[in-house]
């Protein structure tokens, strides 16, 4: 009933049909109001709540299976071999496979494990970034809640995912683990200052802490381009310490299986392990949605300043496409630190963020804050 | 009953729970994790009031910073198989006294007060105004306050790497490490 008014209410624009591709505010307000129509405000709150909530999930569960898919795929290609390649064509469905399997495993109890936080501790690692998620511009208009404030919020919810991981390495009673979570700790702890202070130099640039508003920015031009030099630096620091604030090769201290079997998730089985393993990989995407919405413009087509024809041509591509291309980029560098770099000691990884990165981040901040001054950015 | 109500019992009654359950609890990592769902719901009463800055504030802070600082403590410091001891009944019956004495107060306080409700929508704040007038001398400007606390942080931090540092000052780190 609710649906099928949204529907009429889409049917009589007077553009054709596909350009809600381009814009989905259209989309969004219609099913609003078409919302609001049948049913009071608050019904309509809860409503609409339900159905991001459902589609957020779908959108998480998919990517997260076609990441696990596409990591196999990229670290064959690093080493030259083949990847999973039996299950279906090229094995797109061997991480389907696998998922049913992992449903299907036993979950172990510990026996002198602290139950309730031992339960506990994978829902806080992927509440934490389910948050996150929900405030990451898609496409025009796609954007679950549009804050004053997106990029701190971003940084401060993605802040509570290690309380999981710390909760996970204790209470499972095993030193493995212990070790594996407070190697994490540590790094994720000091790490979070850089990735701070990187989208603090854009917010410099940019002027604003609001997604939407970063994104209209770099419509001239993305944010990489337009300031130049300190920009490029913070992409680089950015890219360095979100990989190492994801848990992730070279910085996968805290689960590097030659030392530490697992790390924190040794004890975890079943499903419980397959959150641990969902939400690395839905961090890795939401760090690299940030950058691609941050540095490259997220949903914003290539434009370059007043090349209008070369504008409108770029234009034709879906903003949803442009959003994707630039976050599976992202990802790919972040797979290709993985796969050729060694992984660090922990006095190396703390060395490299408090006596390089933490240095040169807090001069380009200056740095950008004088070329914003001096009108020096495109 | 409006939607803001039903959200604002559902935290207001998780904060009561929890604030209970961090002092009542004998395993000290769990009292850290009520802590931390306490600060997480009254960030949510920060969201509620379409207050984002605080609540962000209150998440990174509380949530991000001060409980993982005390987590981490917790597991340098205590195995799982530790439990607090339960207090006896004198201890518990003076904090008890002393809990229900500032309660009074702070309710009796509170209670005296006329809170009058305005009919203006809750506004949200612009993230630009909270910038400038945190940097500002003018007459609504914080920078004063903003410098003094900078000062006491680099007193803590110094005060920290002066107690964290061990050793006399003719011995480098090499010779600690041959040790």
């Amino acid at each position: 009933m609710r649906l099928v008014i949204a529907a009429q209410n889409i049917s009589t624009f007077s553009e054709p049909w596909w350009k809600v591709f381009y814009d989905f505010s259209l989309l969004t307000k219609n099913i609003d109001t078409g919302l609001h129509n049948a049913m009071s405000p608050f019904w309509t709150t809860v409503t609409e709540m339900l159905i991001i909530g459902v589609l957020i999930l779908l959108f998480y569960a998919l990517v997260g299976l076609f990441l696990v898919y596409a990591e196999r795929k990229v670290c064959a290609f690093m080493q030259n071999r083949l990847g999973p390649n039996r299950v279906g064509p090229f094995g797109i469905f061997q991480t389907i496979a696998d998922l049913i399997k992992l449903l299907l495993v036993e979950l172990i109890p510990i026996k002198k494990a602290d139950k309730f936080l031992f339960n506990l501790a994978p829902f806080i690692v992927i509440i934490a970034s389910f948050m996150a998620i929900a405030a990451i511009p898609f496409a025009n208009g796609l954007h679950a809640i549009d804050l004053n404030i997106g990029v701190l919020y971003v940084i401060a919810v993605s802040a509570m995912g290690v309380i999981g991981v710390l909760l996970a390495g204790w209470s499972s009673n095993n030193k493995y683990s212990l070790i594996g979570a407070m190697r994490s700790g540590a790094q994720i702890v000091s790490y979070e200052l850089s990735v701070g202070l990187a989208l603090i130099t854009v917010v410099i640039l940019a002027g604003t802490m609001q997604f939407s508003e970063i994104v209209e920015a770099q419509r001239t031009g993305w944010f990489i381009f337009k300031g130049h030099i300190p920009a490029f630096i913070a992409f680089i620091i950015f890219l360095i310490s979100s990989t190492a604030e994801t848990n992730r090769g070279p910085f996968d201290l805290a689960e590097a299986e030659s030392e530490l079997t697992a790390g924190y998730h040794t004890e975890y089985s079943g499903i419980k392990f397959a959150f641990f393993f969902l939400a690395e990989y839905m961090n890795m995407f939401i760090v690299a949605s940030i950058a691609a919405t941050v540095f490259l413009g997220g949903w914003m087509p290539f434009h370059v300043g007043h090349w209008d024809g070369f504008n409108s041509v770029m234009d034709y591509i879906p903003p949803f496409i442009w959003y994707i291309g630039k976050t599976f980029f992202v990802i790919f560098l972040m797979m290709w630190f993985k796969w050729t770099f060694p992984r660090l000691r922990i006095d190396q990884l703390l060395t490299l963020e408090w006596k390089y990165l933490l240095p040169i981040n807090l001069v380009n901040v200056l740095v950008m804050a004088f070329v914003v001054l001096m009108g020096w950015h495109f | 009953m409006t939607s803001n109500q039903i959200m604002f019992l559902l935290f207001s009654v998780v904060i009561v729970v929890f604030s209970i359950l961090t002092v009542t609890s004998r395993k000290i990592l769990r009292a850290a994790i009520y802590l931390l769902f306490v600060l997480v719901s009254t960030s949510g009463l920060y969201f509620m009031l379409n207050y984002h800055f605080l609540a962000a504030v209150q998440l990174t802070l509380y949530a991000g910073g001060i409980v993982v600082l005390i987590i981490f403590s917790i597991l340098l410091t205590s195995h799982i198989s530790q439990k607090a001891e339960p207090v006896g009944w004198k201890k518990s019956l003076f904090s008890a006294l002393a809990a229900i004495a500032g309660a009074v107060l702070s309710i009796t306080t509170i209670l005296d007060f006329n809170f009058s409700a305005t009919k203006v929508a809750a506004e949200e704040v612009n993230m630009r105004l909270i910038g400038k007038s945190l940097l500002s001398t003018g007459s609504n400007g914080y920078v004063l306050p903003f410098e003094v606390i900078s000062i006491l942080l680099i007193a803590a931090m110094v005060a920290a790497i002066v107690i964290a540092k061990k050793g006399g000052p003719d011995k480098t780190e090499s010779q600690i490490l041959k040790q």
